[in-house]
């Protein structure tokens, strides 16, 4: 018993020590980041390479689920709507549910998976081919060659498709509930409208932004300190898509508590 | 000058350095020799400031390394081109914009003619042929890969060059083409090179002076002529390019 009291201390030490060393570090790596914003020469053209990487290379997939996600909410609206409720509630659920929740959530989500991975895999693959040092050795910086362009990309560009999933959602999301529920557009469109606040689309943007940072910025992070080859670079991929995910379900419950009105009171 | 004095490293519990004295004067060659795993890359990496010692110092140019700033650093790594030892060469980038970006002059940088000259003439001084610089890394040999990674390295005409194992995987022919090219480019810059290797015959064709770095330590340091001479059992050993180094091992053996 004395030997597992141990044990668990040891491991709990460890652990410890370990996520606050990880803590410092991720907060030196947001400061050099904030740092290199200054050397807007280097990353701008970079920027906009990787923007077009990220935004183009990711709208069909993003599409396509905020179709699905859509359609979705729309069939199950009409399930449950299915006694003697007015239709047009049914506008107004698939477009809030569609600009608050599934938009912003699915694509950050969909797109710590596409992104996340792809970034810690890159740069991790970097780090143990000793290219990110090469880079250094070279007199140039890491932060405004590599990471500043992805993660200044992200948050450019995430937004902008939450935006597209969020008019897709909502356009699969009226055609299915014309064909599941019978609703006519005059009634779905009251709907929307009725529920509708213009606060819900910078609700939407806000919640994007957050995420944009938790796909970029802690993938970049992981796999710029990975560490043990080829390995590595798998358990990097694999740790930057889980954190950044829960984080983005983190933020999902955090943004919603501080920002919609009456909510916690 | 690069100065390494009483400089100290540990991995966790593993002691990497422990109280190195190093140095390279002005325009002379320098071979670090020992055995894999031994320190020698980190001892390399110290010196460009890619690593950082937990005690002593290392300066280069009168510079203490470790307490330079972040735009001090990037100007005094400006001066030193690094061969690393599997090229580090970036994948993403075709050769040409690879030997490019070791063109640390911004100014220069920015000058599309001088890049595509100096790419050439960098390309020539590591014997290859122009036509090498629209491929990409993946399709060229191990042998080709160290090249352009030395093209690189000398693209911004550095004062310093350090090589990290230039010569570890490549067959005695290319070993020896690799061998040529750094005397070549000794002769031709008159850069001060500081080459890691554990190849004995290569370090003693390249080098002015040889030091054998082992258990942490700077076990002798002295020209080719006095390293031959030298009647420590580890230097004799690793002369016979006996790489497990037997002897050492037993000797630590009985000593513990």
């Amino acid at each position: 018993m004395a030997e597992l009291t141990l044990d668990l201390r040891r491991v709990v030490g460890r652990w410890s020590l370990r996520t606050v060393g990880h803590a410092g570090r991720f907060a030196y790596f947001v400061a050099d980041l904030a740092r290199g914003l200054a050397d807007w020469r280097v990353w701008m053209p970079r920027t906009i390479e990787q923007a077009i990487l990220v935004g183009y290379g990711s709208l069909f997939i993003v599409l396509l689920i905020a179709g699905f996600a859509g359609a979705v909410t729309s069939l199950q609206t009409a399930y449950q709507f299915s006694g003697n409720f007015p239709k047009y509630l049914a506008g107004g659920v698939i477009t809030e549910s569609v600009i608050l929740e599934l938009g912003p959530v699915l694509t950050g989500l969909i797109l710590a998976g596409r992104i996340g991975a792809r970034f810690a895999a890159e740069l991790g693959t970097m780090r143990v081919t000793e290219q990110i040092d090469a880079l250094e050795s070279l007199g140039r910086s890491p932060v405004t060659h590599l990471l500043l362009p992805r993660c200044l990309a992200g948050i450019i560009v995430i937004p902008a498709l939450v935006m597209f999933a969020n008019a897709t959602g909502f356009g699969v999301g009226w055609l299915a509930a014309k064909t599941t529920l019978g609703i006519s557009n005059g009634d779905f469109i009251y709907g929307a409208r009725f529920f509708f606040q213009s606060f819900d689309l910078w609700y939407s943007a806000i919640k994007a932004v957050c995420f944009a940072g938790a796909v970029t910025v802690i993938p970049c992070y992981i796999g710029f300190n990975t560490q043990q080859g080829a390995e590595g670079v798998g358990r990097a991929t694999t740790d930057a898509v889980v954190a950044a995910s829960v984080t983005i379900l983190m933020l999902d419950v955090v943004l919603s508590e501080l920002l919609l009105p009456g909510v916690g009171q | 000058m690069i100065e390494l004095r009483q400089v100290s490293k540990r991995f966790l519990d593993h002691v990497v350095l422990d109280k190195v004295d190093f140095r390279v004067d002005d325009g002379e060659t320098v071979a670090l020799l020992g055995p894999s795993g031994v320190g020698k890359s980190v001892l390399l990496k110290h010196i460009i400031g890619l690593i950082r010692p937990d005690s002593g110092t290392v300066t280069v140019d009168e510079q203490n390394v470790a307490l330079l700033g972040r735009k001090e650093i990037a100007a005094l790594r400006s001066t030193i081109g690094y061969v690393f030892q599997n090229g580090a060469l970036f994948d993403s980038m075709d050769v040409r914009e690879n030997i490019r970006l070791g063109v640390t002059n911004d100014e220069q940088f920015n000058d599309v003619a001088y890049c595509e000259a100096r790419v050439t003439e960098c390309l020539r001084l590591v014997n290859l042929q122009p036509e090498v610089a629209k491929k990409f890394p993946g399709e060229l040999s191990g042998g080709m890969r160290k090249r352009v990674g030395i093209a690189r390295a000398i693209a911004g005409k550095p004062k310093y060059l350090l090589y990290d194992e230039p010569t570890s995987g490549l067959d005695p022919v290319n070993s020896d083409v690799i061998d040529q090219l750094i005397e070549r480019l000794q002769n031709e810059l008159g850069v001060t090179s500081v080459v890691v290797t554990h190849d004995v015959r290569g370090s003693f064709r390249v080098a002015d002076r040889i030091a054998l770095l082992w258990q942490a330590k700077i076990r002798a340091v002295g020209t080719p002529e006095e390293i031959v001479q030298s009647q420590d059992p580890a230097v004799q050993q690793f002369l016979e390019r006996d790489l497990e180094m037997t002897i050492i091992q037993n000797e630590s053996t009985d000593g513990s």
